[in-house]
C-alpha cells in the first residue's frame, strides 16, 4: 500500500517538479495547495475503494504519506469489521 | 410585533424593497439607496487616506476569466453566465413558436463571452497581473460591484444580485496580513459607531459538495476567512463584512508578482452593502429619519 500511496501523491498532490518525499514529508510545506489536497483525497478514495468519513476530512489526515497510510488502514479495517 | 410578519414583509410594505416575483431579486427605493450611499461614504472616510486606486468594473467579467479563476471548481452552484440568442431567421421563428407554446425557448440560446461577477474583486486580479510586477510596498485597490450568486432564498439578506464594496491589498504576506488586521479593527469601530451588535468569527466559503467540505475545513484551520456577523433577519446572525487572506492563491492563478518576481499575497475586506443596510433597518427601524441621533450623525454628518 505504501508504494501505491506514494505514486498517488506524486500524481495528484501538485508538488513542484523534482520534490522528493519520504513517508514523513509534510506535503503542505512541500507545496501541496488546498485544491490539490482535495484531488489527492478523491484519488485515494478511488484507488482504495473507500470513503473518508467527514471527521477525517481535514489537513492532518493528508499531511504526509504515513498519515495517509494510517487513515486508509483505519477506514479499510473498519469496513472489514462492518 | 407579529412574529409571522417577517423583516422582508415589512421592507416590502414600507416600499424599501420592491418584489419582482423571483426570490432574492428586488428593487430598492430611494430611501434604501440613500442608506447605501451614506454607508459607502463612511467606508471611504475611514479608508480613503490609504490612497487606494479606485477601479470599477461592470457587474460582469469575461467567461474565460471565470474559468481561469477556478470558480467552477469551488462554487459551480452559484455561478451565472450570460446567454443570448445567436441564431438566424429560421431559429428565430422556432424560438417564437416555442414561446407561443409556453415551451423552453432558452434552449435556443448560447453562452456568450460574459459571466456575472461573483465577488467584486474577481475581475481585479487578472488586471493587476497583466499590469506587471507590483511596485515595492505593493498595491491597494478600492472596488465595488453588483455581484451575482445563484441562491434563491426568502431571506432578504441572501439576495441573488447585491453590491459588494471592497478594499483589496496585494503585496508580501506580512503587508497583506497587517492590512487585514487593521481593517478588522477599523470595521469594529465603524459598526460599533452605528450601534449595531456584532461579532467577528472564523468562517468558510460555501464550497460545493464533498470535496468542498474539505476546502471549508482547510480554510477554517488556516484562519483564512473571518466574518463580522450581525443579526439581520434570522435567528443566526448574518455575515455583513468579511476579511479574507488568499495567501498566494492569485499569484498561482493569475501570475500576480512582487517586485522581485516572487509570488504576491493578497487579502481583501468586503462590505456586503445591502446586508449592512438591512441590519440598520432591522435594528433602528424602517424610517432612517427616526434613527438615533448618534447613528444619523455618523452617516449623514
Amino acid at each position: 500500500m505504501n508504494q501505491q500511496i506514494h505514486d498517488i501523491i506524486l500524481a495528484h498532490a501538485g508538488l513542484p517538479a523534482g520534490v522528493e518525499i519520504t513517508d514523513e514529508t509534510d506535503l503542505y510545506r512541500a507545496g501541496m495547495k488546498s485544491f490539490a489536497s482535495v484531488q489527492l483525497m478523491l484519488a485515494l478514495e478511488e484507488a482504495f475503494d473507500i470513503e473518508f468519513p467527514e471527521e477525517m476530512l481535514n489537513r492532518a489526515t493528508f499531511r504526509s504519506a504515513s498519515a495517509i497510510e494510517r487513515a486508509v488502514s483505519q477506514i479499510s479495517s473498519a469496513t472489514l469489521v462492518a | 410585533m407579529d412574529a409571522s410578519v417577517t423583516l422582508l414583509d415589512q421592507l416590502i410594505a414600507e416600499g424599501l424593497l420592491i418584489r419582482t416575483g423571483v426570490e432574492g431579486l428586488y428593487g430598492r427605493s430611494g430611501v434604501f439607496e440613500d442608506v447605501i450611499v451614506r454607508f459607502e461614504a463612511l467606508v471611504s472616510r475611514v479608508g480613503g487616506a490609504d490612497g487606494a486606486e479606485v477601479i470599477r468594473f461592470p457587474p460582469a467579467m469575461t467567461r474565460r476569466q471565470l474559468e481561469t479563476s477556478g470558480y467552477m471548481k469551488s462554487f459551480p452552484q452559484l455561478a451565472g453566465t450570460v446567454h443570448s440568442f445567436c441564431g438566424g431567421d429560421h431559429d428565430h421563428m422556432d424560438l417564437l413558436a416555442t414561446l407561443d407554446e409556453g415551451g423552453d425557448w432558452t434552449q435556443k440560446q448560447e453562452a456568450t463571452d460574459i459571466a456575472l461577477t461573483p465577488a467584486a474583486c474577481y475581475p481585479l486580479y487578472p488586471m493587476v497581473a497583466a499590469q506587471g510586477p507590483l511596485p515595492p510596498g505593493g498595491r491597494l485597490f478600492d472596488v465595488q460591484s453588483y455581484c451575482f450568486r445563484h441562491e434563491p432564498s426568502a431571506d432578504p439578506a441572501r439576495m441573488q444580485l447585491f453590491r459588494m464594496r471592497e478594499y483589496v491589498r496585494a503585496g508580501t504576506a506580512e503587508e497583506v496580513q497587517a492590512f487585514r488586521q487593521r481593517w478588522i479593527e477599523r470595521a469594529e469601530e465603524m459598526i460599533a459607531s452605528l450601534d449595531l451588535p456584532y461579532e467577528v468569527v472564523p468562517a468558510n466559503d460555501p464550497f460545493f459538495g464533498r470535496a468542498g467540505r474539505m476546502m471549508k475545513v482547510n480554510q477554517r484551520e488556516q484562519g483564512l476567512k473571518l466574518e463580522m456577523v450581525i443579526p439581520v433577519a434570522n435567528a443566526q446572525p448574518t455575515a455583513c463584512l468579511s476579511f479574507n487572506y488568499h495567501q498566494d492563491h492569485f499569484a498561482h492563478t493569475w501570475g500576480v508578482r512582487l517586485a522581485d518576481g516572487g509570488p504576491a499575497h493578497t487579502s481583501c475586506v468586503g462590505f456586503g452593502l445591502e446586508r449592512i443596510a438591512l441590519a440598520l433597518f432591522r435594528h433602528h427601524g424602517l424610517d432612517p429619519a427616526a434613527w438615533p441621533d448618534n447613528v444619523r450623525r455618523v452617516l449623514w454628518g
